[in-house]
């Protein structure tokens, strides 16, 4: 297979995932019995009501009609209107996306260089206290639940050293006197600081135990003792041969687990009340806001496709031989 | 794609007898014996359950979040009741989701793997493409938009779990059975005119079943974790008990600003040693089965993650 054709296949594949995760949208939330209408518990909902709510959605035509509504609206880009507020979805959900991408890109970063530093130290000094500590550390954050390191951050770091652990900014920011955009921005940090640190936590360790067998398999390479036999320092043998090979199955592992970057960021905002699109879909979820819901997953949906692509092109890039 | 799998020749470790099996993959290594003693701890807490639980799970015993004393080991919660009570309670649902969810996925996944690894051609490759996709729809906001539209259930928890998880289980079997189907003995059953029920059932199954249940005892971490998030976003059936509950609970009810740790720690604790334990046995009973799938020759103790399989074996 020629690298076109590789190109070409992985592209193909992102577009048909699309289409895929398009029509498991509107499958879950249209074609199943229990639609958006007899999910609607109101005990006093009237014959009437219910009937009316189904013909503002069109639930009454047929489904494949339906569906290819559904389809021309999106390429429109309608996705709805909230059934709390009334206001186009795109409009509820545009803010709170914005307030989560600096989040979840701070927290996977710290994930990265957390995942990596440890990986390599366990990997160097295998078998040393330094290995084992590291890797039973990643071990048990891997096997944390996020929202609990999140609670236990609160509880044991915010709390005691009075940093912000709730919302996006300071309630006091602006009262007095106009802040300047030095203030604001400082004050965004430090509240963003703590949930990304927990969604970083919560995730490094898988990345850290990847490093560091990946980092075993390199070290053990004929190149790196070579690398050795010209005497080269130690820090530029893992630096420029063998971390970069071993890099490759963590490009993998960060495409694959974008989607538990995401559902780590729901729970951390949830601990930590950051206004982002965690907080947004529990929100839509209490007020049984499907539109809203419907609208959150095809976003997050589409983000993690078109990120996994990215990050075939990513591989691509870095190994040729993946097409062989 | 397919002929890139370097499956083709690794004979099982252990073929010897079913003794022999358990002996060698399930006792012959620290790990897995570690593991499954804490498994079957919790396993035993949460059968025994309602006759050890010390209190009622739904009668305020004191005041709200009074400490730990000699009548309550982990004192009370928000709403005055008994922790431990409510911890051992707890362990009831999150172990039958953990287990229930990992069976569901054990059977969608196993039985994909086998059809699509022993029919091949069209079936494999339409069986596969389905399993990519799902692969790469991310599980979280899938898990919440089918919990709310479904309804609240622990029954549709499980199912919700192991509809969502099966798709490293299918990708493992399919390669394993793959290997499998290319050996004599089914060649020679084949030719003495087995159909194909009778091969897939007498001769492949027990050959990858060892390693189907290595693999869902990964998934039972997997789903025990996801339980806390399912819980955590209030989509359980309201009226159990769960560690994932209790987590959210210590959340919401403000243990935080009463200095409650007593609420806040055990149930992540259980979560915590319980999926360290499945990974642990699940980890160490597949590197016993399945040599190929050692990472380095190197490494002291190896660990693999879940994710990274699926998508190395198929490129």
């Amino acid at each position: 297979m020629s690298g076109a054709d590789y190109l070409i296949k992985r592209t193909v594949f992102a577009i048909v995932t699309v289409f895929v995760a398009l029509t498991l949208n509107f499958i879950l939330f249209r074609a199943l019995p229990g639609n958006a209408v007899t999910g609607l518990r109101c005990g006093h909902c009237t014959k009437q009501f219910r009937e009316s709510i189904v013909k503002q959605y069109g639930l009454d035509k047929p489904k494949l009609q339906q569906y290819f509504v559904y389809l021309d609206r999106l390429a429109h880009g309608d996705l709805g209107t909230s059934t709390f507020d009334n206001r186009p979805v795109w409009d509820d959900i545009r803010g709170p996306l914005v307030n989560t991408l600096p989040m979840i890109v701070a927290g996977t970063v710290i994930s990265i260089v957390l995942g990596v530093m440890t990986g390599v130290i366990a990997a160097w000094r295998r078998g040393t206290l330094a290995d084992t500590s590291n890797t039973w550390s990643a071990l048990a954050f891997y096997a944390m639940p996020t929202q609990w390191i999140g609670i236990l951050v609160v509880f044991y770091i915010a709390i005691p050293l009075g940093l912000p652990a709730s919302g996006i900014e300071s309630n006091t920011l602006g009262i007095l006197s106009t802040p300047s955009t030095w203030e604001v921005f400082s004050d965004r940090v430090s509240h963003l600081f703590l949930p990304a640190l927990v969604l970083g936590i919560g995730l490094y360790g898988e990345y850290a135990l990847i490093v560091r067998s990946s980092m075993l398999e390199t070290l053990g390479e004929d190149y790196v003792l070579t690398a050795r036999a010209k005497g080269m320092r130690n820090w530029s043998i893992v630096w420029k041969h063998a971390l970069r090979n071993a890099m490759l199955p963590l490009v993998t592992l960060i495409a694959l687990s974008l989607g538990s970057i995401v559902a780590g960021a729901i729970v951390v905002e949830d601990v930590f009340s950051y206004p982002g699109i965690g907080l947004a879909t529990i929100d839509a979820l209490n007020r049984r806001d499907y539109p809203v819901l419907q609208g959150i997953f095809l976003i997050l949906t589409l983000s993690v496709i078109i990120a996994n692509f990215i990050a075939d092109l990513v591989y691509f890039k870095l190994d040729p031989r993946v097409t062989e | 794609m397919t002929e890139a799998i370097g499956l083709v020749d690794t004979p099982v470790a252990t073929e010897s007898t079913r003794r022999g099996f358990i002996r060698e993959v399930l006792f012959g290594q620290r790990a897995s014996v570690v593991g499954l003693v804490v498994l079957l701890f919790f396993v035993v807490i949460a059968i025994i359950g309602p006759w050890i639980e010390p209190y009622s799970t739904t009668t305020q015993v004191g005041p709200v979040y009074a400490p730990p004393s000699s009548q309550h080991w982990l004192g009370l919660d928000d709403g005055g009741i008994d922790m431990l009570s409510e911890v051992i309670a707890g362990a009831r649902v999150s172990m039958v989701v953990g287990f229930a969810g990992a069976a569901v996925a054990m059977i969608i996944g196993g039985g994909v793997g086998l059809l699509s690894g022993y029919f091949g051609n069209k079936t494999d490759i339409f069986l596969m493409r389905i399993t990519d996709y799902f692969l790469v729809i991310p599980d979280v906001p899938l898990m919440i938009v089918a919990a709310a539209v479904f309804g609240r259930s622990t029954l549709n928890v499980v199912l919700i779990i192991g509809i969502i998880y099966w798709t490293s289980t299918a990708r493992l079997i399919r390669a394993q059975v793959k290997s499998v189907r290319e050996r004599v003995y089914v060649k020679r059953a084949r030719a003495l005119g087995g159909g194909h029920g009778r091969l897939v059932w007498k001769h492949i199954t027990p050959q990858v079943a060892p390693l189907l249940v290595a693999n869902t005892v990964l998934t039972i971490a997997i789903a025990v974790f996801a339980e806390t998030y399912i819980a955590f976003l209030g989509l359980e059936d309201p009226s159990t008990i769960s560690w994932g509950k209790l987590i959210q609970n210590s959340l919401s009810g403000g243990a935080i600003f009463h200095k409650a740790w007593w609420a806040i720690i055990p149930p992540g604790l259980c979560v915590t040693i319980v999926i360290l334990a499945a990974t642990m046995m699940g980890q160490a009973m597949e590197d016993a089965l399945n040599p190929r799938l050692r990472v380095g020759h190197l490494s002291v103790r190896r660990f693999r993650l879940r994710p990274l399989r699926g998508r190395l074996e198929s490129e």
